[in-house]
């Protein structure tokens, strides 16, 4: 009882059945069908799914940032330190975002914005949620382009994003959201829009700031590979619904979900040398604008039976702290 | 950029010259005899002679061209016919009403029309946004001499809130000089408005579904915040334009609204120059307002680059 106490102290994040949709011109999508998950203080998740499976989308919601027209979180509750943020007032969210909770995001090329210097964003970022004067403030966003390792960073806080490279600029959107020290720190595919060799000195620099500052990581991507390199556990999306949750070793030395294990087969492995043809996971995945019978996966799954097609699999324990919404999790594991 | 300015000056002395051709031609060409003009209806062939010697119309056309522009360029614009004054005293006489009605229309017009602009794209697609938008179709459509008469009518002979023409200059008193004012700048403002808050709207929503504006609601910047600090600058250029370009465009409203309010500015002056066919006016005021509009646009195009720093010359 006790333990169980202690482990719920160490929860940062909790969301419970999240359910956000999209209202079009005469559908609705429903983009996320009611997730849940925990972010634990200091540690960094992964979320990995492809394009649409809305991981963006579970990102947008928990801070409040989709587009009002067009999207509404419908239900569920996203508890940040025992406070639901579905149930603040506009103001308290603004004290949340940026300070508690901050983000970066995919494309840093348009990012930040074009008519202000990166040191003036990074010290407005300090001075909405303190009382810093503005030399302090500025003073401030010199350290954070330090922190991030840009060079010369006296002389960069007065540059214009136009005159940095696309590294760099990651670099600085970086500095923006980690300036108010927050408790969690999401990013969404971070270094997607990077090249190559970029990617790999921006996710050193995430897991570098991670360890030194103790901000708890939500890691949006679509590569395996990234999450191996800086995660501790990971969620596994599926056409807007979680399909499997474990720790990293436990995840790629069982995956339990077909899908899951069809992403893993289709990254590229330099040790197998050249293949002639990297598999792919067959079929498409479903449109989420009708409501889905049975598992979303089924109609793409090898292991699908007629359950499978009739009652939708929830999460369930497959392992110790390792779930997954399979009927057929144990026969994915043995095969 | 100081080559920049160079070069543009260099084209504004070409633009000016083919300017000034037009003009000097404008009253070589037109019909009539302007020596027979100044000398009146009962003149005498001698008189009309000497006239035109004094004047040099017997010099060949490009040596009159030279002595035309020689002599503005020393400041001397000539002598009105009608008046017999010189054209420089007349339009001095004239500037406070114009400048005062134009100043005034710009100051309302860009506050007023950035601020609807803003407003609309906002709560686009809601009831403030769509009030809005109707009222910049119609301020749009109606002309300046309706609008004049239709406030000319409620609010000064109905209600008798203001006076109905006339101006009164600054140096009677502040309250009398706006008072004159508030019905010509209204008339002439609306049209200013709608084009302004027109183009605001559609270029402040543009701006706010880039994805630095969600960057910005990341950090937790306020509505205002976002609306004023983050999108407004990006949404500057275009704006910039049309206010520059209503600023020319203004020149042809004031002489309507100056008519409509009897107002004695630089556009009655040419009014009434016109209709004299006082030539030398004409050519004065279009000279001037030439060389207006190109500093306008001179200034312009250097305003963008304090908005967008991407914009270097």
């Amino acid at each position: 009882m006790l333990m169980r106490e202690s482990a719920k102290d160490d929860v940062l994040l909790d969301v419970r059945d999240l359910e956000t949709h999209f209202y079009g011109e005469e559908s609705v999508t429903r983009a996320l069908g009611g997730i849940s998950f925990q972010v634990k203080k200091g540690e960094t998740l992964g979320v990995v799914g492809e394009s649409g499976c809305g991981k963006s989308v579970t990102a947008l919601s928990i801070l409040r940032l989709l587009p009002k027209l067009t999207a509404r979180t419908v239900g569920g509750e996203v508890r940040f330190r025992g406070r639901d943020l579905l149930e603040l007032s506009d103001r308290e969210m603004r004290k949340v975002r940026g300070d508690q909770i901050a983000m970066i995001f995919q494309d840093p090329m348009t990012s930040l914005n074009p008519v202000y210097t990166v040191g003036h964003q990074i010290a407005e970022a300090v001075q909405i949620h303190t009382k810093a004067s503005h030399p302090v403030a500025a003073a401030k966003a010199e350290e954070m382009l330090r922190l991030v390792r840009i060079a010369d960073p006296e002389r960069r806080v007065n540059n214009y994003p136009h005159e940095m490279s696309g590294g760099m600029r990651q670099r600085a959107m970086i500095a923006m959201a980690l300036a108010c020290s927050p408790e969690l720190l999401i990013a969404d595919e971070p270094t997607t829009a990077l090249d190559v060799t970029i990617q790999a000195q921006i996710l050193r620099l995430i897991v570098d700031l991670k360890e030194r500052t103790g901000t708890a990581v939500m890691f949006i991507t679509h590569d395996l590979g990234v999450v191996a390199e800086t995660c501790q556990r990971v969620i596994v999306m599926y056409a807007g619904r979680i399909v499997e949750q474990a720790s990293v070793i436990d995840l790629f030395a069982r995956p339990a979900h077909p899908y899951t294990q069809g992403l893993m087969r289709s990254v590229p492995d330099r040790r197998r040398g050249r293949q002639r043809r990297l598999p792919e996971i067959p079929g498409i995945v479903p449109s989420l604008r009708e409501p889905i019978v049975g598992c979303s996966f089924a109609p793409r799954c090898p292991f699908a039976i007629d359950i499978c097609r009739d009652k939708t699999p929830v999460l369930r324990d497959v392992g110790s702290s390792h779930t997954a919404a399979c009927w057929r999790a144990e026969e994915v594991m043995g095969a | 950029m100081a080559a920049y300015v160079f070069r543009r000056l260099v084209s504004t002395i070409a633009v000016m010259a083919m300017v000034g051709i037009f003009v000097f031609l404008l009253l070589r060409l037109a019909p009539g005899d302007p020596a027979a003009m100044i000398a009146g209806r009962s003149a005498t062939e001698e008189m009309i002679a000497g006239i035109r010697e004094k004047l040099g119309l017997n010099d060949p056309m490009p040596v009159q061209f030279i002595h035309w522009v020689r002599d503005m360029l020393s400041g001397d614009f000539g002598t009105s016919i009608f008046a017999g004054r010189p054209v420089l005293e007349l339009m001095s006489q004239r500037l406070e009403p114009t400048v005062s009605l134009s100043s005034l229309t710009m100051l309302v017009s860009v506050m007023i029309g950035v601020s609807f602009g803003i407003l609309a794209a906002w709560r686009a697609g809601g009831p403030i946004d769509r009030l809005l938008t109707a009222f910049s179709a119609l301020g749009f459509s109606v002309p300046v001499f309706v609008v004049g008469y239709f406030l000319v009518y409620f609010f000064a002979m109905r209600a008798q809130l203001l006076p109905v023409q006339g101006y009164k200059p600054i140096s009677q008193g502040l309250g009398p000089w706006f008072e004159h004012l508030i019905l010509p700048t209204v008339a002439l403002s609306v049209a200013y408005i709608a084009f302004i808050a027109r183009i605001t709207r559609a270029s402040m929503l543009e701006v706010l579904s880039e994805d630095y504006m969600r960057t910005a609601a990341a950090k937790g910047a306020s509505s205002f915040a976002m609306l004023f600090h983050h999108a407004l600058k990006n949404a500057g250029v275009p704006i910039l334009t049309v206010v520059g370009i209503s600023f020319a465009y203004l020149i042809g409203g004031v002489v309507l609204t100056e008519t409509v309010f009897n107002i004695p500015g630089i556009g009655r002056l040419v009014v009434d120059a016109i209709n004299n066919r006082d030539y030398p006016i004409i050519q004065s005021v279009l000279i001037l307002t030439s060389g207006l509009y190109v500093f306008i646009n001179l200034t312009v195009d250097l305003a963008y680059t304090l908005i967008d720093p991407r914009i270097r010359y």
